[in-house]
């Protein structure tokens, strides 16, 4: 059987390219692309852990959060949609209205 | 029956309910049907009260209603409760009766006027409170009544409050009353802190048992007496009652001239044996009311605006009960507060009737030869006249000779002559007034004055029922001379029974026939002088006042005591207002709030660098703020922070 820490590698190297695709990349898909990334980075770590201690709850969680992970989809891809309608399809950078 | 007096109050409180919430919706004719009817009902309930206190023995005629618990801290208790005896019973029925006739009176008087049911709810307001301060058993009771009528007396005066005038009589009753609020509020905590107590039935009878030092017991009388002297308009606080002409006429009858003004003399009465505990506060009331009533009188002699002598008159009036019950008369102070009721309540609806033909002319100089074209008018301001100058007969002869026989055989010769000598002047500014306006030729405008006329039934029928009561209403009270009783001294005998002062017995019956002869002739002399002065002689009266100018101007400004309040008072506080305007709000509150404001401005400027509008500046925000949270963690497991 392939030991825990090989699956906690994998996830937490799944997890910092998804937080530096958010960090750096400008296409608003590909920082939402990103952010799935992290997600299914976590629920990695939480079926590696469900398996390694026997316990139930982690895979419960990896349900709930993909539920989330699916309400975020549509939000996400609205938010995408309403960008796209403001001409900025290329570039969240475009989005700053909120500067102080 | 007597546990049914509870609906005294409630009458007027449902009138102030219904027209104050609903009022704009009623129409007028129902708003003022409503109120009046309100009074009446009082006035009603009242009188079978009264008829039920007299089925009684006269020492078991009091009777105290519960209504509930009110106030509960500590050793503090107040009951709201309702006395009935006959002091309160006899305020009640002054009260609601010359309340219901102007109740009447205004409904035609205000008819015209905007806020009319406003108008409506205040002068129901104040008959609650006025019954509330007559009808409560403690102090407390007693200073909720006190402040309510205070309020009404502010709102009514003020009721033309768009225009300057009005407003600023209005805001200075109301300090002038403070002043005086704040003695009796301290008086009533004295009062508290040294008896335990606030109710009548435990404080009054304590008063003379010796449980006070005579510090403390002329401390309670004098604070209480500094609030009488305010409500009662009596020097030096006096001022606020000739401004308060502002407010409409019936206003002034009832509230500045028959009721709210005699809570002054209703409160000692009520409470003379605190006022006897003390070895100089019956002086003191004794002189501030003799001087009062005679310095008022000279002032009314040279006015010339008819309601500002009627309210000088008053406080000529008020002065003598002062007087009276200084003197310890208590049964003739309030006997004099009854006839003055009706006759000064009369005079002033007269007044009403006669500015209501004038288009609202008040210098009385302006006016004359109104007989004719106002025949009912000029009837019951004579009735008015001859009973407030005192000619036999009439009412204002009775009670001013119960006054003036008490004082004589109580304080002796000095006040007395201060009576008898304002009672001259009274006839004499009585009379003036009486001549001035409804005899001679007619000096104002000739259209106006042709087109003067007696005012609506529903103006004239409480004028003659004033008329009437002003009239008969001394018979309540005879003389003892004529051995035929006296009606209200013997109803009022149980409240002021435990009085340490002798009766005025003292006085032999030819020192009172003497007494009365002096009084008529003193009467007769001032009518007398009017007449010449203003009638036989047209004129002369204008010469002499060139003559004199300056006691004339001395008279006419009222021996210019509002000036000196305004000089040693007014000013004075206006510029240190002025200079704390002017130095600490700017320099301090207003540094301070802008200080204040230009910090959080600076930081916010700094702070909002922070805000870029980037999505991914606040991711890496975010992700810095894990990285540290878990390295914090990370080395508590390490290294065991």
């Amino acid at each position: 059987m392939v030991p825990g820490e090989y699956y906690l590698i994998l996830s937490a190297a799944l997890f910092v390219t998804g937080a530096v695709g958010v960090l750096v990349r400008r296409n608003p898909l590909v920082v939402f692309m990103s952010v799935e990334m992290m997600l299914n980075a976590v629920n990695l770590t939480l079926v590696t852990y469900a398996r390694v201690w026997d316990d139930v709850a982690g895979r419960v969680f990896v349900l709930l959060v993909m539920a989330v992970a699916a309400a975020e989809v549509a939000i996400g891809l609205a938010i995408i949609v309403a960008l796209a309608r403001h001409g900025i399809s290329a570039d969240v950078d475009e989005a700053n209205l909120l500067k102080g | 029956m007597l546990d049914y007096a509870w609906l005294i109050p409630l009458f007027p409180l449902v009138g102030v309910l219904v027209n104050g919430l609903l009022g704009r919706w009623l129409g007028r004719r129902v708003v003022a049907a409503l109120a009046s009817l309100a009074v009446a009902a009082s006035f009603v309930a009242a009188l079978v009260m009264l008829v039920e206190l007299l089925g009684l023995d006269p020492e078991s005629r009091s009777h105290v209603v519960p209504l509930y618990r009110w106030i509960v801290s500590g050793d503090f208790q107040v009951e709201a409760r309702l006395l009935i005896d006959p002091l309160s019973i006899v305020m009640a029925l002054v009260v609601t009766g010359v309340s219901a006739l102007i109740h009447i009176y205004s409904a035609a008087y205000m008819h015209g006027e905007q806020y009319y049911e406003r108008y409506f709810t205040w002068l129901n307001l104040f008959v609650l409170m006025m019954l509330i301060l007559v009808l409560g058993d403690s102090f407390v009771t007693l200073y909720v009544g006190w402040e309510g009528v205070g309020l009404s007396s502010f709102l009514l005066i003020g009721y033309w409050f768009q225009r300057e005038a009005p407003a600023k009589a209005a805001r200075k009753a109301f300090l002038v009353n403070r002043v005086g609020d704040l003695g009796f509020a301290l008086g009533i905590m004295l009062i508290f802190a040294t008896f335990g107590s606030v109710t009548y039935a435990d404080v009054l009878p304590a008063a003379l048992s010796g449980l006070m030092t005579p510090g403390t017991a002329t401390a309670i009388a004098l604070l209480l007496l500094a609030g009488a002297v305010a409500k009662s308009a009596q020097f030096p606080l006096h001022v606020w009652l000739p401004d308060a002409m502002e407010g409409p006429t019936p206003v002034s009858a009832l509230i500045h001239a028959a009721t709210m003004v005699t809570a002054g003399v209703y409160m000692i009465a009520r409470v003379h044996p605190l006022f006897e505990a003390s070895a100089s506060a019956l002086s003191w009331v004794l002189w501030i009311g003799g001087l009062t009533a005679f310095f008022a009188a000279t002032v009314a002699v040279v006015q010339r605006d008819l309601k500002r002598i009627l309210a000088y008159s008053t406080i000529s009036q008020l002065g003598y009960m002062f007087l009276a019950l200084g003197a310890g008369a208590y049964g003739a102070a309030i006997f004099h507060l009854m006839t003055h009721a009706f006759f000064k309540a009369l005079l002033f609806l007269c007044a009403g009737a006669v500015m209501h033909a004038l288009d609202g002319e008040l210098d009385i100089f302006k006016m004359g030869g109104l007989r004719q074209k106002m025949r009912w008018t000029f009837m019951t301001t004579l009735a008015g006249v001859l009973a407030l100058s005192g000619v036999p007969l009439f009412s204002g002869f009775f009670s001013k000779e119960a006054i003036l026989a008490g004082v004589y055989a109580q304080a002796g010769l000095l006040p007395w002559l201060l009576g008898l000598v304002t009672a001259g002047i009274t006839a004499f500014y009585s009379f003036r007034l009486l001549f001035v306006v409804f005899y001679g030729r007619s000096r104002g405008e000739r259209r106006r004055a042709e087109a003067a006329h007696d005012p609506s039934a529903l103006m004239l029928v409480p004028l003659i029922l004033l008329a009437v009561l002003a009239i008969v209403g001394g018979y309540l009270g005879l003389p003892h001379v004529l051995g035929l009783g006296n009606a209200i001294e013997a109803f009022l005998e149980p409240v002021f029974a435990g009085t340490t002062l002798t009766g005025h017995a003292a006085a032999s019956s030819v020192i009172e026939w003497l007494m009365i002869a002096a009084a008529v002739v003193v009467v007769a002399a001032g009518a007398g002088l009017a007449y010449w002065l203003y009638l036989a002689r047209e004129g002369l009266a204008a010469r002499l006042t060139k003559g004199a100018e300056g006691v004339h101007n001395l008279l006419f400004n009222a021996y210019h005591v509002d000036t000196v309040y305004t000089t040693i008072v007014v000013e004075p506080l206006r510029s240190v207002g002025r200079a704390l305007s002017e130095t600490v709000e700017v320099m301090g509150v207003d540094r301070a709030a802008d200080g204040l404001a230009e910090l959080v401005g600076a930081l916010g400027t700094g702070v909002r660098r922070l805000q870029t509008g980037l999505v991914r500046n606040y991711a890496l925000g975010m992700l810095a703020g894990v990285v540290l949270l878990l390295g914090y963690f990370l080395a508590r497991i390490l290294i065991g922070w």
